[in-house]
């Protein structure tokens, strides 16, 4: 490929016939490559869409109807929330907020401090997505976007409380990188009905939560607030663990909650 | 600081491009015959790492990231859909300057490479570091760490296996595995052992 | 001229199947072979752009000036790839998380970029599609032969559908957890490589050193 310089070759090459082949295939090369991105680009932001739609009805317990995602969706409730004050926030659209987007601007985001870090999140969005849902003025489910990093890399998923902000319905990964068939398994209905009935918080507020290493002993009386572990997945377990503490915890929707809980906030 | 230090360490050892991602494996099983071509491939591929990973990064943040333009008073501009050629380029161009300066200052080490030093640009560990850098968006420091790491890991790897390699040839291999087969199964034991690398945390 | 393009499409998987004789183009499919649909959309993926790379090439084979030759034939394969993971983006939008960076690790794969090098440029558009089609073929084959055992082996599915019920189900089949992380995928492509040439002695490597005979006749 080092070859000193193009010379005139029996097959009749010029510097000039070289530019003009180099030329059109470019041009034949990119305009075959934007108009596949540009004809296709209303498609993926659509799919995008209804993927995370998707994951928010399946968390809330709503995808077991058959039915178009958009159309289910519309039952949801979705709002911004300071998570300092635990305000809902009226003059950002929810429809284009995006969480993670903002956490890269600095002006937008906070970083977390390293003492409450232990789900290696690094620095959070000043504000953040809830998704209610209600039923006649009252609230059904509340779902809240979490994150965090397992034992491989960061984990996406939801988790859906009963109204009292305080008890787990479900909760789900739609996205993560932990190791297949031992991690994973946190994506699985199996290890996610585990959840179901689980208390974030004790009576004095404190958070309790905890996946545990192992099976939660009978009798435990700390039962309600701990949650099997995986066999062979102890650091994604923890990981879980300490994504919902954050999440949940006074750096997160913590004071959300409470507002929620003290009176609806609006 | 710390976190550097973290991810290069695992770039190395966990996230291995060639043990954990399968990348580069057709110059992997190669090359790795002898351990001096290993040496001197690995350290290309690490230098190569080196510069296209930051140079696509910044590349990624500054030109084709939707708004990345918005220095040029161009915000709505969205070329990401370009990443993969605009990386390719780079690489080839990258690897195109390396072998004209081994050429001119390291002429032995240029004949030893021979043909390995046009293949680095289709090596899909190099690329693959440019993806996954970008996928992860990394900071311009955070991808010069990833960079040295993932091909440090790399070359880890193949002298590791170069290393076996040669000490194999004495051994008594049944026919059907030899040479490609055999290769295969101690890569394969070798990412096991370096699976041992996850979890550990700094 | 028939048995020419009989050749072009069947040689590929198993006489001269790229991925077991010169290993060429594995790497970037083996991640995704933790379970079977994946694979496949890789398989119709990077079977796709062979052809239709080999096809491009083989098109302007008689003007392409040699000075500037892999840089247009990674030009164009690089093209069709973006074209590719945008459809799959647009229309299987969870299938494209799932395999992620490595439709685009489909540009750098041997195989394509060694079929329009030492085929594509020298042979006429048609032939160059079906060897294209071909190869793209034999990779499938130890794309879908990997993935099916690993998929199965590993967590008792195929294509998502419950093959062997496991004891975490409530089945019996104890799931081989090994199967489901990468080195697995190295040790059943070893096997796969020792199958074909048990079966096929040609493809059969001479060792480079064997210790001298004589000790073994003693033995017999």
């Amino acid at each position: 490929m080092s070859e000193p310089k193009p010379q005139p070759s029996k097959s009749g090459e010029s510097v000039g016939k070289t530019l003009l082949i180099a030329l059109l295939v470019s041009l034949a090369c990119s305009s075959l490559v934007a108009s596949a991105a540009v004809l296709l680009k209303p498609y993926q932001i659509e799919n995008q869409l209804l993927d995370i739609r998707r994951n928010i009805l399946e968390v809330a317990g709503l995808l077991w109807t058959e039915g178009d995602i958009n159309e289910l969706f519309e039952t949801i409730e979705t709002r911004v929330v300071d998570l300092e004050t635990g305000a809902y926030v009226d003059d950002v659209d929810p429809a284009t907020f995006d969480a993670l987007e903002a956490a890269k601007d600095p002006q937008l985001s906070v970083a977390v401090p390293p003492e409450l870090d232990r789900a290696r999140i690094g620095r959070r969005a000043k504000m953040g997505l809830v998704y209610l849902v209600r039923r006649d003025d009252a609230i059904q489910k509340i779902i809240l976007p979490v994150s965090g990093y397992g034992l491989w890399s960061t984990m996406y998923g939801f988790i859906s409380l009963e109204p009292d902000g305080n008890t787990v319905s479900d909760i789900s990964f739609y996205e993560h990188g932990e190791t297949p068939g031992l991690g994973d398994q946190i994506a699985k209905p199996r290890w996610r009905a585990r959840w179901q009935d689980k208390r974030i918080y004790d009576e004095s507020g404190a958070l309790r939560i905890e996946v545990v290493k192992g099976r939660v002993p009978a009798g435990d009386p700390l039962a309600a607030y701990r949650v099997d572990g995986i066999s062979g997945a102890t650091l994604t377990g923890n990981g879980v663990t300490h994504l919902i503490r954050y999440w949940l915890g006074d750096h997160g929707y913590g004071p959300y909650l409470r507002a929620l809980r003290e009176g609806e906030g609006t | 600081m710390g976190d550097h230090v973290e991810l290069f360490i695992r770039s190395v050892f966990v996230e291995n491009l060639a043990l954990s991602f399968f990348l580069g494996m057709c110059t992997f099983i190669a090359v790795s015959k002898r351990i001096n071509t290993a040496i001197g491939l690995g350290a290309a591929v690490v230098v190569v790492q080196l510069i296209t990973v930051p140079t696509n990064a910044f590349l990624y943040h500054y030109v084709l990231e939707e708004g990345a333009l918005g220095w040029a008073g161009l915000p709505d501009v969205d070329l990401s859909f370009l990443g993969l050629v605009t990386y390719i380029g780079v690489i080839a161009a990258m690897v195109q300057v390396l072998e004209m300066v081994l050429d001119r200052y390291f002429p032995v080490l240029f004949q030893a490479l021979g043909i390995y030093l046009p293949l680095i640009t289709v090596n899909c560990a190099i690329l693959g570091g440019t993806l996954f850098s970008v996928e992860r968006d990394y900071t311009m420091s955070e991808s010069v760490v990833y960079g040295l790491g993932s091909g440090v890991g790399w070359a880890l790897a193949l002298i590791g296996l170069a290393g076996i390699r040669e000490k194999l040839k004495y051994s008594d291999v049944p026919d059907g595995l030899q040479g490609l087969g055999i290769a295969f199964i101690i890569v394969g034991l070798m990412s096991l052992g370096f699976m041992a690398f996850a979890g550990i945390q700094l | 001229m028939r048995s020419t393009a009989k050749r072009a499409l069947f040689e590929p998987v198993i006489d001269d199947n790229p991925v077991t004789l010169h290993v060429l183009g594995i790497c970037s499919a083996l991640a995704v072979t933790t379970s079977l649909l994946p694979s496949l959309y890789m398989a119709l993926a990077l079977t796709s752009v062979a052809a239709l790379a080999n096809t491009a090439v083989s098109a302007i084979r008689k003007v392409l000036p040699s000075s500037i030759r892999i840089i247009v034939q990674m030009t164009i394969i690089a093209s069709l790839v973006i074209v590719v993971d945008q459809l799959l983006k647009a229309f299987a939008y969870n299938m494209s998380r799932e395999l992620s960076v490595f439709v685009g690790l489909i540009i750098t794969n041997c195989i394509i970029l060694g079929r329009t090098e030492s085929f594509a440029s020298s042979n006429p558009v048609g032939l160059s599609f079906l060897d294209g089609i071909g190869n793209g073929l034999g990779y499938s084959v130890i794309l879908i032969i990997v993935a099916s055992t690993r998929e199965l082996l590993g967590s008792g599915t195929l294509l998502g559908i419950t093959i062997l019920p496991t004891v975490a189900d409530g089945g019996w089949y104890n799931p081989n957890g090994l199967m489901l992380l990468p080195p697995s995928a190295f040790f059943v492509i070893g096997f796969i490589i020792w199958a074909v040439r048990s079966w096929k002695v040609e493809q059969v490597e001479k060792p480079e050193f064997r210790i001298h005979e004589v000790h073994r006749t003693e033995a017999l």
